[in-house]
């Protein structure tokens, strides 16, 4: 027995405390899992002692282990023994590790209620403060059932350390079990007006969290607040409560108007920038919520304007951002206001910081008109080039294009411009944004009329180079751009000056290597251009170079035929056989450009996306008749929540009702029925006979049905569906 | 609330985790890998906050951080916290951190991470900020670990080791000048909102 406990000591002087295992890893760095597997089974060997001290030791390595990675839940058993030490150093150390890796999950959590209940009513203040910041990050539903009680009368405790904290874990509690929300919420409220300031705090931390989940319970408290902000000197509350004011005003407009001069007081006289921040947001939602207009409010906007232009000024990068980030949101309302720091704006578009220039150009689409777009955007593609990252390339054209765009081409006075910068664009290398800049060009061409020439220009002077764009075959990347370019050219072949030219390019072999759906639009669009072709030249009396023409495309188009891409097969083969059609009647001298430009006929305009609404119904088409038998519906319903208190977002799981059984549904689960029955040694057999007699019958409708004279109805009424689960036993 | 509080070094080492919601140890382990990714490729003199599209929670929340020679301070917050704020917080943290072990440096989050836990504990509860004043959170630790020496005391094995764990200190840097957020000022003095600046400078 002493030779044990010796051994024992001996033993524990080779334990490696927490600082031993970390220098052990530190020094193991090749074969680190190794040695860290070695001391888990040291950690393993250290928990199996008697004695506290060894085990908490043991137990604050695995904290450290947890940090690397390393799952810790098997010694969930052990750290509630140190938990339960008497020794706060133990305890604490215990509390710690549970904190890290306990959850909802872990099976002995509940072994934790008593032993949390008795360090909550401990005499040492520090043993109630580290039970409560363990519970915070662990505590599950049936933990905040359990100890709800005892947390809120730590709510009235002497010392404001433990006051301060159980107030701030009702929050965790209410969470978790939100029945205790209602019974606590009157002693919360009593803490807003609790004289040490760290109490207040709390209180005023928790109830801001609570009323920016569920808003219009808390509107009653917006007094109370009113007197908190206007006396209270804590910055970090004074912070909270304005945020709250914040979230509160969308509800009622009512407090916004009351707010407006408090909040413009605190603007003026505060110092702190986070609290002028703050204020400035929350005057920016209360302006917002008041948006109809009322005058004397400009004055404010200017304030706040005035303000966010020092914060943009200053050269802390942090105030920079959020002061544009402000700003945005005051764009969206009062955009006039902000127009006039153009200049500023586009200062900041300079900047060396990728996150502020992002906000900058957030700010100029709201910022351009008529005169200073192309300027903007001349600024905006200069930036395109020195730009280097691709996020922030693709976000600049991406912004160019929304800015120019926007409210349908508002802005745009020359489209000519508008189209040579999107050429431009399309020498950008690596963009994920091809199909835009594609999409934009098929928008205006087709919309535009007037430019139809000059683009059609550019787009063939872009398939000439296509091989160029073609290096870049990824997903949308630039190569979008020849699809519109394909399709611009072919359904406005009128405007090509050299269309011979454009169609050699068309079907030039290189066109194979593009994606396939664009080289789908190149053949389709080859075809259109060759019928303009054909017209051209049997109008100009040209046969040679008509037949010349087909004798091209019937030479190009096999190698469409044989492309791996369907949709191009199809189209060159239907194309091919065609023109092969086109050619014996170009043998036979039939003039046939009129028949095949019929093939192309039709002006397409652009749809608007409201436009099927507006074509009226047909009489006699109802839309909602069944075109086919309705099928057997199976219903379910919907269990809307009590409204709590609390959560609004909770549902309760639908409900189904059992689908209808049909015959060959009973006759196989009866067959499955017996098979188990036949194989289960435990079932009692009835009796040969009846079991013949049972194996004859077939069925329900089988057995005669029988009228019996009876004074006692047969019928149970009430509890049916437990009558219906016996018809369905016995019905077999 | 605060989603999780992360410092790692600049090689993404983890130094101290805390997550105040439930991640299994490999998702911990990757949301750390990915917002090292994300804080390191940051140049010095940007903003300090990083938004959108977190692993951690999405669309609301945001990383805001703060470099301190070779470790960064990393907290996840949602809408609810103020970014300055929580600047101002993190430089609490890191002025409490340095008052608690005398000039800190990286080895002694290395080697005392408990003690780190017990500090972070006094500011930052179950996700809330519990405590923003220094003094009161240091007054605090102070009586908790002088209940830890009483009862350690008699404990011979671990009397002798001591707080320094070796001669190579790389600072995460030394405070002088007044202690005070920057942010959150009553008498501001331009100078003095800048001051950290230094703080932030001094790389090895």
């Amino acid at each position: 027995m002493a030779l044990k406990i010796v051994k024992g000591s001996i033993d524990r002087m080779f334990d490696k405390n927490l600082q031993d295992l970390v220098r052990g890893i530190r020094n193991h760095k090749e074969d680190e899992a190794k040695y860290i597997s070695q001391c888990i089974d040291e950690i393993k060997q250290e928990l199996k002692q008697d004695n506290i001290a060894v085990k908490a030791n043991a137990v604050i390595k695995l904290a450290y282990l947890q940090m690397l990675g390393y799952d810790i839940s098997w010694a969930a058993f052990n750290i509630i023994e140190v938990m339960s030490s008497s020794k706060f150093t133990f305890k604490r150390i215990g509390y710690l590790t549970a904190s890290q890796c306990f959850y909802e999950g872990t099976d002995v959590i509940m072994l934790t209620t008593n032993q949390i209940r008795k360090d909550l009513s401990s005499p040492n203040q520090y043993d109630t403060g580290v039970a409560l910041t363990g519970l915070s990050c662990f505590v599950t539903p049936d933990l905040a059932r359990d100890l709800a009680n005892d947390i809120m009368t730590l709510m009235s405790h002497t010392k404001p350390y433990i006051r301060k904290k159980a107030v701030l874990i009702m929050y965790k509690v209410f969470l978790k079990y939100p029945e205790s929300l209602r019974p606590a919420f009157p002693r919360l409220k009593e803490k807003l007006e609790d004289p040490d300031s760290g109490v207040q705090s709390a209180a005023v931390n928790v109830i801001c969290e609570l009323a920016r989940r569920n808003p219009k319970n808390y509107l009653s408290l917006a007094p109370l607040f009113f007197k908190l902000m206007t006396s209270s000197t804590n910055n970090w509350v004074l912070i909270k409560i304005i945020k709250l004011f914040g979230a509160l005003t969308p509800l009622e407009p009512r407090l916004g108007k009351k707010l407006i001069e408090p909040l413009t007081n605190l603007i003026h006289s505060t110092s702190a920038m986070s609290l002028l921040y703050e204020c400035v947001n929350t005057v920016i939602a209360v302006l917002i919520s008041l948006s109809t207009g009322m005058p004397n409010h400009s004055a404010s906007i200017q304030l706040c304007v005035q303000k966010l232009r020092i914060l943009i000024e200053d050269s802390d990068q942090n105030l920079k951002y959020l002061g544009l980030l402000a700003m945005s949101k005051i764009l969206k309302t009062h955009p006039k206001s902000v127009q006039s720091h153009k200049d500023l704006i586009l200062q900041c578009l300079d900047d060396k910081d990728e996150s502020i220039r992002l906000r900058a150009l957030d700010l100029l689409y709201g910022m351009v008109s008529k005169k200073n777009l192309m300027e903007i955007v001349k600024k905006l593609m200069i930036h395109v080039d020195k730009a280097e990252g691709t996020t922030y390339r693709d976000e600049l054209l991406t912004k160019i294009i929304d800015i120019c765009s926007q409210s349908n081409y508002q802005y745009i006075t020359n489209f000519e411009w508008y189209i040579s910068i999107l050429v431009e664009l399309t020498r950008l290398e690596g963009t994920r944004h091809g199909h835009l800049i594609a999409a934009q060009m098929l928008d205006v061409a087709i919309r535009v009329k007037a430019i139809r020439a000059f683009a059609v220009s550019q787009m063939a002077m872009l398939l000439d180079n296509g091989h160029l764009l073609a290096g870049n075959m990824q997903r949308n990347g630039i190569c979008e751009v020849l699809y519109a370019a394909a399709w611009i050219c072919g359904e406005f072949s009128e405007y090509l000056q050299e269309p011979n030219q454009t169609l050699e390019a068309m079907l030039k072999s290189k066109v194979t290597t593009l994606p396939g759906h664009i080289q789908a639009v190149y053949v389709q669009n080859a075809a259109k251009l060759y019928a303009s072709v054909l017209q051209q030249n049997e109008q100009a009396g040209d046969k040679e170079a008509a037949q010349e023409i087909t004798q091209m495309l019937i030479d190009k188009l096999p190698q469409f035929v044989q492309n791996a891409d369907l949709e191009v097969q199809e189209r060159a083969s239907c194309i091919l056989q065609l023109i092969k059609y086109i050619q014996k009647l170009q043998a036979k001298d039939v003039p046939v450009a009129e028949e095949v430009m019929a093939l192309f006929a039709g002006e397409l305009n652009p749809v608007a996306p409201k436009a099927q609404k507006k074509v009226p119904l047909p009489d006699g088409l109802d839309l909602d008749a069944w075109i086919n038998d309705a099928p057997s519906e199976s219903s379910s319903d919907d269990e809307n929540p009590k409204k709590m208190i609390f959560h609004e977002e909770e549902q309760r799981n639908v409900r189904h009702r059992q689908p209808e059984m049909d015959e060959d549904e009973l006759a196989r689960r009866r067959e499955v029925r017996k098979q188990e029955q036949a194989n289960n040694p435990f079932y009692i057999k009835s009796s040969p006979s009846s079991q013949k007699n049972y194996q004859d019958a077939s069925g329900v409708d089988h057995i005669p049905v029988v009228q019996i004279d009876l004074t006692v109805p047969l019928r149970v009424p009430g509890n049916w569906h437990y009558c219906s689960s016996l018809a369905s036993i016995y019905c077999t | 609330m605060i989603k999780a509080i992360l410092i790692f070094n600049n090689h993404g080492k983890p130094r101290l985790s805390k997550f105040y919601e439930r991640y299994c140890e490999d998702m911990q382990q990757q949301i750390i890998r990915e917002t090292f990714h994300l804080v390191s490729k940051r140049d010095e003199n940007v903003c300090n906050f990083l938004e959108g599209g977190m692993l951690i929670g999405g669309a609301d929340n945001k990383l805001i951080y703060r470099h301190y020679a070779t470790l960064y301070f990393v907290f996840c917050v949602d809408s609810s916290e103020s970014e300055l704020g929580i600047l101002d917080l993190i430089q609490v943290f890191v002025e409490t951190l340095d008052k608690c072990f005398e000039n800190v440096c990286e080895l002694d989050l290395i080697f005392h991470v408990d003690k780190v836990h017990n500090i972070l504990a006094e500011m930052v509860m179950g996700g809330m900020v519990l405590e923003t004043n220094m003094n009161e959170i240091v007054t605090q630790i102070d009586a908790q670990s002088k209940m830890e020496k009483s009862e350690t005391a008699s404990t011979a094995a671990r009397a002798h080791r001591g707080i320094r764990a070796g001669p190579a200190q790389r600072r995460v840097g030394p405070v002088c000048g007044p202690r005070v957020s920057p942010y959150l000022l009553f008498q501001g003095q331009h100078r003095t909102w800048h001051w950290n600046r230094w703080l932030l400078h001094r790389r090895r």
